[in-house]
């Protein structure tokens, strides 16, 4: 509990939030961002697709068109500064029937429209070449070559890590349970104590519509969609060089195939309309659902072991564009609605609301005393991971100790992550900052290990 | 700046586990250079270093021991004999198509040997690799990260588990559960007839106060932040039930370490996944040799060190030039077989280690014929006195195979 009075509260520690949390921590004002769960990216963040879109299919003239084609020039220059991996291996969108082949032309105009010009229509013979592994039916296809994949949990952590460098309190299971607006100041009621700011920035995500109902308003009914999603083993990884994207449809992008940051191929995702926000299971529909479309997307897939399998929640809503707007009156921001191309936009997202807020009457000069953003361990199978950086483990032999044989993540990594400026909150917040267990093998030689040089590591931390 | 050392032993055998060791404690001394054993893992010794029990070393070293002093005494021999053995050294890929690349504390190394031989046998495949839908709590576990966890860490897993298999492995998970304090419900099979030996499965009921419940699969997994059940189906009848318990290990559904060799190109059986071998271990490609359960995953440790050290003269013929490439004839096999190893046979060649072949079968067979047959002709037919049997290998003698006509083109093995 805080009994501080910070000057911005920001709900949600998810991709949106901590983007927001960072660029208003770069001013003089004292903010906390606060989550329901015991790590960052707890919510939508933690299961996506992990593509850096380059926003050539989105709505024309949506405030989500807009932000997403801003947010992949910022996420790009963001990731190059802080070294979070992102491949560009462009995408294919493919056609598999005469219907889906005539709209090419026309998303391509769109594409157009958003400001994306590099999209060109191709003929099946030039989609097959591209990608010899897609199976038969193929009508043509459309190149996106700016579409790359991302470490997309990296994101939100560099993020977070840089808003609590710049001053940030953040305050891990601080579920939201009612708020009241003061004269000058808003209280907010969580499970572990209140706390208290002037302004409130609501970007909860799955919980924003609950928060907003909290400030009197009724506009958004956020739901879950659930996703879910099929990781095939690094060994499947000659077959898929670029991302294989379907035509789009009204429940969003389509079943995909997609190489992996880390070296796999991503099958998915689902598309399920939910009631329970908090359903993050699996399910044999969902696993029939994949393998059915993978057997005809690519499949050769499909004769590969499946290393790990996940299930997302999107944060549909009933409205048609993201929803970011200022209640001066109450100090109260809302950022809701952002589907998943938020991973893209969250920091035009942060952006654009720190635009909003010019006639607040908050200070938003930027310091300059600001730290330089944190630079990100290699996660990506294409960076120089620490096992394979000589000069690394001459320097530290923990670095050639490696504790995860799958996806050879060293001693060292886990020490750095657990002493890192956001800790883990769980094992599963370690493997999210390290790869570790992530592997082939699921923790069959390495989750002993990893578990108990975790406890013995906090444990140490901590006294 | 720092570069990767270069080690160019004479043999390089990855993994230190029953069948590397014991290659390595025979190759020692006869092979005219330095015979280097490499493994990931903190100590040598492989997985019997983490079965706690009983029940090593009876084929091989005729003695009744527990899997750690079993890997210790195959420590010790490979070294008195000279071998070098590395641990903490993970190959984690080929610098070029002669050279392993590791990673050591000490920095990186090359590894480029005249012969390599991989020994990195196999691991179970887990929930996800299954696909076995539902939530993704606390407690879900293969028998290598519980023995590791148990025998290892001395940590407390649960208190009611599940296991899923009911083979040899699943009962030696179902031990390490007892003796963590942890109580197994129940066994859940597939099969309808045991997988394990009867003498496991009947007084284990008993003793371990559980069962064994057959015709049935795993569909989905229930629980928040820790498994609050298992959901069964029974297959005969279509009917699920969910069992309760807070842990769940998934046993057996063994797969090989094949990574490696894969990458390199070596040709893999498409049913086991393990590299296509010889009588005596040589892959597709000169100079790679495989032996263990990388081949046929998998056989008990005894088993496969007495490949191990069958392996090794091997190698010692190729170092020498005195191997000469003979024609082998490849075998293919009909359900209820999943697979054999070694998938050739060479006439008038060596034999397979103890003059037999490992199989893999889907369904028990008490009293098995093996029909051996060529072009049509049947080569040989006998029925056996050892069942075959799902989860464990079932072991064809050599022998059979021993009027194979060298020019008569592929041998088809099946049983009834």
């Amino acid at each position: 509990m805080s009994r501080k009075l910070f000057d911005i509260a920001v709900i949600g520690a998810g991709v949106v939030g901590a983007a927001i949390a960072r660029d208003l921590a770069g001013t003089s004002n004292s903010v906390v961002m606060l989550d329901a769960k015991n790590d960052i990216g707890e919510g939508t963040t933690k299961a996506n697709t992990a593509i850096l879109h380059t926003g050539f299919d989105a709505k024309p003239g949506t405030l989500e068109a807009q932000l997403v084609a801003r947010g992949y020039h910022l996420l790009r220059q963001y990731c190059e500064r802080t070294r979070i991996g992102v491949r560009f291996t462009g995408a294919v969108l493919v056609a598999w029937d005469d219907e889906q082949a005539q709209s090419l032309p026309s998303l391509q105009a769109r594409a157009v429209e958003n400001g994306y010009e590099q999209t060109e229509v191709i003929p099946s013979e030039e989609v097959y070449a591209q990608i010899p592994s897609l199976g038969p039916g193929v009508t043509g296809g459309l190149t996106v070559p700016g579409e790359a994949v991302i470490d997309a949990w990296s994101v939100p952590l560099a993020l977070a890590t840089e808003a609590v460098e710049r001053g940030t309190t953040f305050l891990r299971e601080h579920r939201v349970t009612g708020v009241d607006v003061g004269d000058e100041y808003t209280t907010m009621h969580t499970d572990r104590g209140d706390v208290t700011a002037r302004w409130v920035i609501n970007a909860a995500g799955l919980g924003a519509d609950a928060i907003d109902v909290m400030f009197g308003f009724d506009r958004i009914k956020v739901h879950p969609r659930k996703g879910e999603l099929l990781v095939y083993d690094k060994l499947a990884a000659p077959l898929v060089n670029k991302i294989v994207l379907a035509a789009p449809s009204k429940l969003g992008k389509g079943v995909l195939i997609s190489p992996t940051i880390f070296g796999n191929v991503m099958l998915g995702p689902t598309a399920d309309d939910m009631e329970d926000k908090s359903d993050t299971s699996t399910t044999e529909d969902g696993f029939e659902f994949l393998l059915d479309k993978g057997r005809r997307i690519m499949p050769a897939l499909l004769a590969e072991e499946v290393t790990a399998s996940y299930a997302g929640l999107r944060a549909a809503h009933n409205l048609s564009d993201y929803l970011i707007e200022v209640d001066a009156d109450q100090r109260y921001v809302i950022a809701a609605g952002i589907r998943s191309t938020g991973l893209t936009s969250a920091p035009a997202v942060a952006e654009y609301l720190v635009g909003l807020l010019a006639d607040s009457g908050l200070d938003l000069t930027p310091r300059n005393d600001l730290p330089e953003p944190p630079i990100m361990p290699p996660l990506g199978e294409y960076q120089v991971r620490p096992f394979a950086d000589d000069d690394l483990i001459a320097a530290d032999p923990a670095y050639g100790e490696v504790v995860c044989f799958c996806e050879r993540v060293t001693r060292g990594e886990i020490r750095d992550a657990i002493a890192s400026t956001i800790p883990p909150g769980s094992l599963q917040g370690l493997r999210r900052r390290t790869r570790a267990m992530n592997g082939r093998c699921q923790a069959f030689f390495c989750g002993a290990e990893v578990k108990k040089l975790y406890e013995n590591l906090k444990e140490s931390g901590n006294e | 700046m720092s570069e990767p050392k270069l080690l160019t032993p004479k043999v390089a055998i990855i993994g230190a586990g029953p069948a590397g060791l014991s290659a390595a404690k025979k190759l020692a001394g006869r092979s005219g250079g330095e015979v280097l054993v490499v493994d990931r893992e903190k100590e040598a010794g492989g997985i019997p270093r983490h079965a706690d029990h009983l029940g090593y070393g009876i084929r091989d070293r005729k003695r009744f021991m527990s899997g750690p002093a079993y890997a210790r005494a195959l420590v010790a021999e490979a070294r008195n004999a000279g071998a070098t053995i590395m641990t903490r050294t993970m190959v984690t890929g080929w610098a070029d198509d002669k050279t392993l690349v590791a990673t050591t504390p000490h920095g990186r190394v090359l590894i480029r040997p005249e012969v390599f031989c991989f020994a990195t046998g196999a691991r179970e495949r887990p929930r996800t690799a299954r696909m076995i839908p539902g939530t993704r709590p606390d407690g879900i576990l293969t028998t290598g990260q519980l023995q590791n966890r148990v025998h290892l860490n001395h940590d407390a897993v649960g208190t009611k588990a599940v296991v899923v298999g009911a083979e040899l492995v699943s009962w030696s998970a179902v031990m390490t559960l007892a003796e963590s304090g942890c109580r197994t419900i129940a066994l859940v099979s597939e099969y309808d007839k045991p997988e394990s030996y009867g003498l496991f499965t009947g007084p284990g009921q008993l003793w371990f106060r559980t069962r064994v419940t057959r015709n049935a699969k795993v569909v989905r997994i229930h629980g928040k932040e820790r498994v609050s059940g298992v959901e069964i189906e029974h297959t005969t009848s279509g009917s699920r039930e969910i069992i309760e318990c807070d842990t769940v290990v998934f046993t057996g559904s063994w797969i090989p370490d094949n990574e490696l060799l894969r990458m390199a190109g070596v040709t893999l059986d498409p049913a086991s996944r393990s590299p296509v071998v010889d009588a005596v271990g040589a892959t597709s490609k000169p100079g790679i040799f495989a032996v263990g359960n990388l081949n046929h995953p998998v056989e008990t440790a005894d088993v496969v060190a007495l490949e191990g050290e069958n392996v090794a003269d091997r190698i010692l013929e190729h170092l020498r030039g005195t191997s000469s490439p003979m024609e082998a004839v490849a075998i293919t096999v009909d359900d209820p077989i999943a697979w054999i190893s070694p998938s050739t046979y060479t006439p008038r060649g060596p034999r397979p280690a103890r003059g037999r072949f490992v199989a893999w079968v889907d369904r028990l067979i008490t009293r098995p014929i093996v029909t051996v047959r060529q072009g049509g002709r049947v080569v040989a037919s006998k029925r056996l006195w050892w069942p075959a049997a799902p989860g464990r290998a079932f072991r064809i003698p050599s022998s059979l195979l021993q009027n194979v006509d060298p020019t008569g083109g592929d041998v088809r093995i099946s049983i009834g």
